[in-house]
Parts: structure tokens; C-alpha cells; sequence
């Protein structure tokens, strides 16, 4: 009867701190409804992938020999060796996209490229704590709030924190509701918050909404060819959507699609979570980093619609900034809420939803840039 | 080593946030350039049928 007991008896305090991060990670899905599409499988996937001797990932049976895991066979085809997951997810994201208010008000571009500073600035501090060149870029792309080019950036730099880095970005693009006012409050007074702005979109044809993704990708392709990957994949999605002839592909891309592939990634990513690697006094300073990197992204945006005014006869209400982070469309979102708080007839979500969605493309370019230099900076180490 | 990371990651910001914002900027270009030019023929049927 020993080998009834074996299992249980192997279990590690790692293992058991496993358990209870994935619980809480299940928690925060179904009792919170923080990012439950994401959080509920790597939860699931956290607990599955501990357990003692788990047939999810390869094992060496005494008397049998190698057996094959279903979630080490997953992680290893589809993300370790060709990152499929993550970049398949774009075309859903690209063909949910209506880039429509952005072209209509394309100054708020440039809210898209100021709320990248905070990645920037974490890896300058994740550097300052010791973390490897590939580790501090990886963990400063927490904070460009999209999940999926947090793993591809961690996984092609070969990070050794991807397990982490997932979680962070993950559960702070959940927690864009409570950190981003506090954020936004700390760097804007009563009377910035209250500024006004006047929505005069410029009307948007067909044929600049088709031409859109081709020169997106082609110009983000020559200028960062590591980001073409995420952007191209990025915007095939939208040129689906937009092109108006295959309605059935853009229905698919944007639900079945997106939807299996959330459903896989989630619990795939759960390998990169064994208790030998996660539970470390790392993965704590990492949560902060993100915290940290995602703080600053949206002060960042801020600060640069502060700048702006200095010049500008037409004031923009620096909150808008703060949606230029990717975390779409709960940042634009929040902003309108703050903005209805501090005025109830003042309305800023069309611009805002412009910044958000300038920030997804800001997001996709500041991972592909990151890639680059960094593997151009590791080579020449090397 | 460590001070060398150190520098790097200010390369990495420097150069990060300034080719972030040459595509940024270039793309801003090309959207008021696009939204000029595909306007250009509305605008001009628009004007011929108020004559």
C-alpha cells in the first residue's frame, strides 16, 4: 500500500506554495473577474503541473522509461520552439480592432509611443537589482500590459522568469480598474482632470482603413524587423477585418480563434510555473518590477500630455495619456470613468479609445525594438 | 559586469524610445497624409453635385 502514499509523501513546501498561488489565481478569475480567460487555466495549469511525478510534463518512470506530458509537449511546440501561441493570438486581437478612431484623431498616436517609457525605465532599474540584460528587458515589458508580447519578448530572449512574468502581466492588466486612478491622481491636479476636449474626428474612407495595416507593417518591419512578427501578425488580423470580403474569416479570428488560443496559452504557459523555478524571492521582485513598469507607463503618458500643453492653444486633458498603455479597452475605459467623476458632461472615451488603441501598436513596436537592440547588444557581448 | 548592464539599459532606453517614436511618427505622417489624399476625391464629388 506504500505507493498509495508515495505521491503525497513527495510533495515539497514549494510545491504547496504552488497550490495555493494557483488557487488564488482561480480566485481572482472567478471571484473577482480578473482576467478569468487567463488567469482560471494558469491557475488550474499551476496546480496540474505540481503535482508529484505529473504525467502533464515528461517523466522518467523506473521500469518503463521517458513518458510525454501533454502541457511540456504543448509549451515546447508551441511557444518554446516557434512562440506560435502568443503570435496566433494577434490576428484575433488585430481582427477585434477598429483602428477607426485613431485615423480619425491621429495626433494620439504619439500617446501610444509616450506610455512605453515605464518599460524602458524598469530595465534600467531590474539592471540596477542585478537581473541579467535578457531578464531586465523581459521583465520591463510587464508593463506595455499585453500579455502576449510579455511572453513572446521573455521567450525569445530566453528569460528564465517567463512563469512570472506571465502572471505579472496578466494580473496587472487586470488590475487597470485600481491602478491606473492612483497612477493618473498622483501626477494631475483637480484642474488638469477637468480640461475639456472638443471631438472633431476627420471622416476615415475604406481605402485608408485598407492601406492602414500594409504600411504599419511594412514601416514597423523596416525600422524594428524583430517587431514584425507581432505587428504584421497584428495587423493581418485588421486588414481581415477591414477588408469587408471575408466576413466569415474575421468572425472566426476574432471569436473561435482567439478564443482556443487563450484557452491553450493560459494552461500552457502553467509550465514555466513549476515550484523549482517560481518559488523564488525573484518572482516577488519581478510582481513589483511589473508593478512598477506598469506605474510608470501611465505616468509616462501623462507627463508627455503635460508636455504637450506647453505648446498646444487646445489643451488635451493629460489623463488621456494614460491610455496609451494596451490594456484594451479598460484603459480608455477608466479614463472616461475618472473623467464623468470629476465632471459628469465632460466626455473623453473617443480619445481616449484613440490613445488605447495607438497603444497597441506602441506596445507590439516597443517588444519588437526590445528584441532587437537587446539581441544586437547580447551579440556583440557574445 | 554589472555597470556594464547598467549602461546597456540606457542604450536600450535611449535608442528604444527614440525608434518607438520614428515609427510613431512616421505612422502619424502617413495617416494625415492617407486621410488628405482618399478625402481628395469625396470632397471633389461632393463639390460637383452642389453645383
Amino acid at each position: 500500500m506504500e505507493f498509495l502514499w508515495l505521491g503525497i509523501m513527495s510533495i515539497t513546501w514549494q510545491q504547496c506554495v504552488m497550490y495555493l498561488i494557483g488557487a488564488l489565481l482561480i480566485y481572482l478569475a472567478i471571484g473577482r473577474g480578473f482576467e478569468p480567460s487567463l488567469l482560471l487555466p494558469m491557475g488550474f495549469g499551476a496546480i496540474l503541473v505540481n503535482l508529484p511525478l505529473s504525467g502533464v510534463l515528461n517523466q522518467t518512470i523506473p521500469g518503463v522509461g521517458e513518458t510525454h506530458g501533454i502541457i511540456q509537449w504543448l509549451f515546447e511546440t508551441t511557444i518554446s520552439s516557434s512562440e506560435a501561441l502568443p503570435l496566433l493570438l494577434f490576428i484575433g486581437i488585430g481582427a477585434m480592432i477598429d483602428f477607426g478612431p485613431l485615423l480619425a484623431n491621429p495626433k494620439m498616436f504619439l500617446f501610444g509611443g509616450a506610455a512605453q517609457f515605464g518599460i524602458f525605465f524598469t530595465i534600467l532599474l531590474a539592471s540596477l537589482l542585478g537581473f541579467g540584460l535578457n531578464d531586465s528587458a523581459s521583465i520591463g515589458i510587464i508593463g506595455a500590459a499585453d500579455g502576449p508580447t510579455s511572453i513572446l519578448v521573455s521567450q525569445i530572449l530566453h528569460s528564465k522568469y517567463m512563469g512570472a512574468i506571465a502572471v505579472a502581466a496578466y494580473s496587472y492588466m487586470a488590475l487597470v480598474p485600481i491602478v491606473q486612478p492612483i497612477a493618473v491622481k498622483l501626477v494631475t491636479t483637480k484642474k488638469e482632470r477637468l480640461i475639456r476636449m472638443d471631438y472633431n474626428p476627420k471622416s476615415v474612407t475604406k481605402l485608408t482603413r485598407l492601406i492602414f495595416p500594409v504600411v504599419v507593417t511594412f514601416i514597423a518591419g523596416c525600422i524594428a524587423p524583430q517587431s514584425v512578427a507581432l505587428v504584421g501578425f497584428l495587423m493581418f488580423g485588421n486588414l481581415i477585418r477591414e477588408c469587408g470580403v471575408l466576413g466569415s474569416l474575421s468572425d472566426t479570428a476574432q471569436n473561435s480563434l482567439a478564443n482556443l488560443i487563450t484557452l491553450l496559452l493560459g494552461i500552457t504557459i502553467a509550465f514555466s510555473m513549476k515550484a523549482d523555478v517560481f518559488v523564488k524571492t525573484d518572482t516577488l521582485l519581478i510582481m513589483l518590477l511589473g508593478l512598477f513598469a506598469f506605474v510608470f507607463d501611465t505616468i509616462g503618458g501623462v507627463m508627455f500630455a503635460k508636455l504637450l500643453n506647453l505648446f498646444l492653444k487646445k489643451k488635451i486633458n493629460p489623463m488621456v495619456g494614460a491610455a496609451g498603455i494596451s490594456a484594451f479597452p479598460m484603459s480608455a475605459r477608466v479614463i472616461q470613468k475618472m473623467g464623468i467623476k470629476e465632471d459628469p458632461t465632460n466626455h473623453l472615451l473617443m480619445h481616449a479609445i484613440s490613445a488605447n488603441v495607438a497603444g497597441q501598436i506602441g506596445s507590439v513596436v516597443a517588444g519588437g525594438v526590445v528584441i532587437n537592440i537587446v539581441s544586437q547588444i547580447l551579440k556583440n557581448i557574445g | 559586469m554589472y555597470w556594464q548592464n547598467v549602461m546597456y539599459s540606457l542604450e536600450i532606453m535611449g535608442k528604444g524610445m527614440l525608434s518607438i517614436f520614428v515609427v510613431i511618427l512616421i505612422l502619424t505622417g502617413i495617416v494625415v497624409l492617407l486621410t488628405k489624399i482618399t478625402n481628395l476625391p469625396s470632397l471633389k464629388k461632393h463639390d460637383d453635385s452642389e453645383e
